[in-house]
């Protein structure tokens, strides 16, 4: 019985801006789902706005966005903004793709808590969800 | 009235979606607010929508909301997905193919994993409709774990309940397997630009006249719809509008209070058993194959 009470971490798993490849994130979702976490995938060209509104509504503990475009200064950090706009500071927000190490230190900086690069596991990325993740909640 | 609930008729969002959050997770705060949640239910009109995976259940829910978003209604949607029952992760997809109401701030959907339960629901779907009844959305739509011949659980939970078929299910022999169809209050064959829609329909239409076990209850309408081009939608949209005040008589209340006291009865009884000291023992006695399950449980339930 406590089993199936104990409460799955909820990860929004979106691809920001405009580029079309999606199969990193689709393996992502996957994986996730397979580490017991539910993962809500919403799909390509998802504005900032579009993310937030998804995390809001779905009172995720994760945001996890997949980025390939190199719009990544642009869109990442206006996410944190927004998230904290509407007092949802203890959603932990995540980044993966290829992002310049220069970038990543700036991303850090304004509010992204951690960027995985190109050859992170999968279990590498489950294990930093599982530390870092709100568990229990109000 | 509390705080929880001035702040869910207050519209806004976060208070609604950390609601379900711990409705989802059983947190016992939830149980203390159930009298007052129910009592602020506005009665909105809840329609469940299932049918086989790929039958295009998500993008009709879209569709429809689109046509409800036009008369000016607040839509609320829960959208079902099946949980591993060997890791108990999940994937919900369901908001790709809603993408088109994305920024509308009247229309709240949340992504709900099966957590085990079988019956094409979660076993919090309930409260989490009487959630959004209370937060004001009418309709309230539920749409379930794409679904076979027997994930008919939400029959017992909505008003009106949305079968969505394709043309290719029109030959006869699965037809004749009736099972969601028998549950239907309303039959949509969806993705009918395809070839057989029209057969498909006049085939279910000459199977559910004469179908047994729903003699009391009028044929359900069927109707072709192409959610991706938005055809056939609208009348749809009607005739589950329509449904309402079929749904409300006392007959069918009853029919739905009854399934949702035998759930909590069978919950409470579960409860009860699990914290008796014999739960163990009882399973254990079981799996040894000593003891039948039916003495098992009225020994941990006398």
């Amino acid at each position: 019985m406590d089993d199936a009470r104990s409460t799955p971490i909820r990860v929004l798993i979106a691809k920001p801006g405009l580029d079309g490849h999606d199969r990193g994130a689709k393996v992502l979702a996957r994986g996730l789902r397979d580490e017991g976490f539910e993962v809500i995938y919403t799909g390509l060209r998802q504005t900032p706005e579009m993310i937030v509104d998804a995390a809001e509504q779905e009172d995720v503990d994760v945001i996890g966005m997949s980025i390939l475009s190199g719009a990544h200064m642009a869109l990442l950090p206006r996410v944190v903004e927004l998230s904290r706009s509407r007092a949802m500071d203890d959603v932990l927000i995540a980044a993966g793709g290829i992002i310049p190490d220069a970038d990543v230190v700036k991303l850090k900086a304004a509010g992204i808590a951690e960027v995985f690069g190109p050859g992170t596991s999968i279990g590498q990325i489950a294990a930093y969800f599982r530390e870092h993740a709100r568990r229990t909640r109000d | 009235m509390t705080e929880p609930l001035a702040e869910l008729a207050s519209g806004e969002r976060r208070p609604l979606a950390r609601l379900l959050t711990r409705i989802e997770n059983g947190d016992p705060s939830v149980r203390r607010l159930l009298p007052e949640l129910f009592a602020a239910g506005r009665r909105g009109h809840l329609v469940g929508v299932t049918g086989p995976p790929g039958s295009g259940k998500s993008t009709l829910v879209s569709a429809l909301t689109g046509e409800w978003r036009r008369a000016g209604r607040r839509v609320g949607i829960l959208a079902v997905d099946p949980s591993s029952p060997y890791t108990r992760g999940a994937i919900m997809g369901d908001r790709i193919r809603m993408m088109e109401h994305a920024a509308d701030r009247d229309v709240f959907m949340r992504s709900m994993a099966s957590r085990g339960e079988l019956g094409g629901l979660a076993g919090t779907t309930w409260l989490a409709a009487a959630a959004l009844d209370a937060a004001g959305f009418d309709p309230i739509v539920i749409e379930t774990v794409g679904a076979g011949q027997s994930e008919v659980e939400i029959a017992g939970l909505a008003e009106t309940t949305v079968v969505v078929e394709v043309p290719e299910m029109g030959d006869e022999v699965q037809a004749i397997k009736a099972g969601l169809l028998e549950v239907a209050d309303i039959i949509a064959v969806n993705k009918a630009d395809r070839p057989g829609a029209e057969g498909a329909a006049r085939q279910l239409r000459a199977m559910l006249s004469t179908a047994g076990g729903r003699v009391s209850r009028e044929p359900p309408p069927i109707l072709l719809t192409t959610a991706t081009t938005g055809d056939g939608v609208a009348a749809l949209a009607e005739a589950i509008d329509r449904h309402r005040s079929t749904a409300r008589d006392p007959e069918r209340a009853r029919d739905r209070a009854r399934n949702q006291l035998r759930r909590a009865l069978a919950d409470r009884a579960l409860d009860r058993a699990s914290a008796n000291p014999g739960w163990d023992e009882a399973i254990e006695a079981v799996a040894r194959h000593e003891l039948d399950p039916l003495t098992a449980a009225e020994e941990l339930l006398p």
